[in-house]
């Protein structure tokens, strides 16, 4: 029962516009082709997850719209403006947390800020205020090696809030986290993309992450890379999270999807 | 007392004795005990004259380890930011590294004479290559994900340099200056053993040639001792300031 | 680096520093760099000569020899100390001890108790060599896996068997790591030791040229010692490739 013509016929263009458009965009590496003629949208204000096996392009396809890679062909849309580089419109939550280990919690989280130019006191007023956001007031003066993994990766979050992109970009936020960390980040997630005015492109290798916590699933496939399906989730949208992992839908989504991924597993 | 420290002492002890037991046989008219070395040890320090040599001796070694840290770490950073002058200067050092450049020192005290400018010089050349290749290596393996992460943020090249790669890298270049002042004192060493005798150098070859073997092994002990002493010290103060830096980058 | 799109090999800068070198040489700057093509034709004149030959088996012998001490002492005793706990916390402080310690210092000592000639060279050049030795050799049998011990008893191998089939292997990689840069130090303290000691081999010939301004045959005779501990050094980095196979996979 697959979603994608109810997906093409309802979803596109539902909410408003896109705030990210891919378009056509190739990525080779020499002879191998990470990502060929790949075209998205991403809706404004949601939660978009890049979903698929290893080797689909997926972190290529992030860090193109970041502008941490050039694409071959092909160009990226924000906001009406095609963008070749980093800039102030996105930020970034790296899978291995990418913290400067000889730096404090609130020096860490306060980065973004301190790399554009923002007076001491001001980007640390700004940095304590997401430091409590993402729960760890108290822990300012800590030192990333002092840490656990979730808690690091929740300096990075902070890190991701604290320069008011509008673009949040997550490359497996979450994937070097222990389990129950991990559980905990993905309701935290829903929460977020609730209070924040923001789209959030989601890189994730895991099924039921990325049913649990988009507004949309893009599936891509490797060799070529490309985006095979596009899944809007419906019912269990905002009923609470107590209630996601047992709604039927929520069920049946991942066993659809797994089914047609399990192919690609080598 | 735990196990370790009183390990130590014991081997300490075991050592010890046996240069006593050696010295009292005698193995050789020429090995004195260890107790009549650490006599002359203390007469040594008690009348000053070690406190002399040692002023003499370190001269050329602090100057050329300054030199050597200043230089090397500027080339370091500049060898491992750029590939074109990686692939200039890298060879030059990596064959500095392994060629025994103690052979070069007659050329030296031929063109510098004997005096302090070519024991600087010897200093130089056995420290240099260490603190270059160590300050471009520690650069070059600047983990890709921090770089990437500043870029994201869009920090400019300058802020990527100062911010991330020089603190990233630190920990090496602190570890390379320490065996670059290893290297350094042998360079110390060998330059008041065969250039010409000052410091601590000359009174190992005085006490040898008047057969005084108590100073001579004396003044010897004392070199290994204070060699010791400090690289140890060094490494702690490594540990201590950098003891942070190589966790916390990933989960670990 | 790249130019125009070909990657070029690693060390080729050197073939710029030898113009250099060339091209210094003929403006007569200092007598002390002679043109390098010089050098070279003095290098192939000298190489034949009993004068030469005579050095290069002296300085030879020592470097055999030393290296052949500290490789058997120096292994053995790594292994020992790796394997027993008591022998590593009496033995290892002195074994970091003397690795950081400036060897050079030790040499008059040597001259005094075994006089001037060929022995206390080769004792210098083992000295210079066993402490990395027996360092690496350490972590080679430290890290060996615990399964692969039980492994061992479990099959009843009887403890040369473990040795040999075993664990010799399983330390193989760090061991030859080890001589690789024993091997380099020793080219160090055999020249160290001639210069200080008794002035033979390659001693003698760098003393004799040097005092001669014989720059051209000072240089050849060096970069022949460079080139030789170059090559050794890279004859040992090539067999430590070929064990690295199964180093990353123990």
């Amino acid at each position: 029962m697959s979603q994608t013509n109810d997906a093409f016929t309802k979803a596109v263009p539902v909410e408003g516009d896109s705030a990210v458009s891919v378009r056509n965009v190739s990525k080779n590496y020499g002879p191998v082709e990470a990502l060929k003629n790949l075209s998205l949208e991403f809706p404004r204000g949601q939660l978009t997850s890049l979903l698929g096996p290893s080797g689909c392009g997926k972190t290529t396809l992030l860090k193109i719209i970041a502008g941490l890679l050039e694409p071959t062909s092909g160009e990226i849309e924000i906001d009406g403006k095609i963008i070749t580089s980093p800039g102030p419109d996105r930020a970034f939550v790296f899978q291995d947390f990418a913290l400067l280990p000889w730096a404090s919690v609130i020096r860490n989280v306060a980065f973004g800020l301190e790399l554009r130019g923002v007076a001491k006191s001001e980007r640390e007023a700004i940095a304590e205020k997401y430091i409590k956001n993402v729960g760890l007031s108290g822990f300012e003066k800590a030192y990333p090696h002092e840490l656990s993994g979730g808690m690091r990766q929740r300096v990075g979050l902070a890190r991701a809030l604290s320069v008011d992109a509008q673009v949040l970009l997550l490359d497996e936020p979450f994937s070097a986290v222990d389990e129950q960390n991990r559980r905990k980040f993905q309701e935290d997630m829903l929460e977020l993309v609730r209070q924040e005015n923001k789209t959030f492109i989601f890189v994730t290798h895991s099924i039921e992450e990325a049913v649990y916590v988009s507004d949309q699933i893009a599936i891509l496939l490797p060799r070529p890379s490309r985006v095979s399906e596009i899944i809007r989730p419906q019912s269990f949208r905002g009923t609470g999270i107590e209630n996601i992992r047992r709604s039927p839908e929520y069920l049946d989504i991942v066993d659809e999807i797994w089914a047609s991924l399990r192919n690609y597993v080598e | 007392m735990n196990r370790s420290l009183a390990l130590k002492l014991l081997s300490a002890a075991i050592v010890f004795g046996a240069w006593e037991i050696a010295g009292r046989v005698p193995v050789s008219y020429a090995f004195p005990t260890f107790l009549e070395s650490m006599h002359a040890l203390v007469v040594m320090t008690f009348d000053g004259s070690i406190f002399t040599a040692y002023a003499e001796t370190l001269k050329p070694l602090v100057i050329g380890v300054a030199i050597s840290a200043f230089f090397g770490i500027i080339i370091g950073l500049w060898v491992g930011l750029s590939s074109r002058f990686e692939w200039l200067f890298s060879p030059i050092f990596v064959v500095m590294q392994a060629a025994p450049l103690a052979a070069l020192i007659p050329i030296l005290v031929m063109a510098y004479g004997i005096g302090l400018t070519s024991k600087v010089f010897v200093v130089c050349i056995m420290a240099m290559p260490v603190i270059v290749l160590n300050t471009a290596s520690a650069v070059r393996n600047t983990p890709a994900s921090i770089k990437d992460m500043g870029k994201s943020f869009m920090a400019t090249d300058r802020d990527i340099i100062l911010k991330i790669i020089i603190p990233a890298a630190s920990p090496v270049i602190f570890s390379g200056l320490r065996l670059g002042i290893s290297a350094g004192f042998i360079g110390a060493i060998l330059s008041e053993l065969k250039i010409t005798p000052t410091g601590v150098g000359d009174i190992i070859t005085y006490s040898r040639s008047i057969a005084d073997y108590p100073s001579m092994y004396a003044a010897i002990f004392s070199i290994i001792v204070l060699a010791v002493l400090f690289l140890n010290l060094l490494e702690r103060t490594e540990n201590y300031l950098f003891e942070g830096n190589n966790r916390g980058y990933v989960s670990d | 680096m790249t130019v125009y799109g070909y990657r070029l090999p690693g060390m080729s800068s050197l073939l710029l520093w030898a113009l250099l070198w060339e091209i210094v040489g003929r403006t007569g700057w200092t007598f002390f760099i002679p043109p390098l093509s010089d050098v070279f034709i003095t290098l192939f004149d000298v190489i034949g000569t009993p004068a030469f030959l005579k050095a290069m088996y002296e300085t030879a012998y020592a470097f055999f020899a030393g290296v052949f001490f500290a490789v058997i002492i120096g292994i053995p005793v790594g292994i020992l100390i790796g394997k027993s706990r008591l022998l590593d916390e009496l033995i290892l402080p002195w074994v970091n001890i003397f690795l950081s310690a400036p060897l050079t210092a030790l040499v008059p000592v040597l001259m005094v108790l075994f006089g001037f000639g060929m022995k206390s060279i080769i004792i210098t050049t083992t000295l210079f060599a066993i402490w990395i030795i027996i360092l690496n050799s350490r972590a080679g049998v430290k890290q060996i896996n615990r399964s692969l011990v039980d492994m061992a008893r479990s099959f009843g191998a009887s403890p040369v068997d473990a040795f040999f089939k075993i664990y010799f292997w399983a330390a193989l990689p760090e061991i030859l790591g080890g001589v690789r840069i024993g091997v380099v130090r020793a080219v160090k303290g055999v020249i160290i030791g001639q210069l200080l000691i008794s002035i033979v081999g390659f001693g003698a010939l760098f003393e004799l040229y040097s005092n001669n301004f014989m720059m051209e045959h000072f240089w050849a005779v060096l970069i022949v010692l460079f080139a030789v501990a170059f090559t050794m050094s890279e004859f040992l980095a090539y067999l430590e490739r070929r064990v690295s196979y199964y180093a990353a996979s123990r």
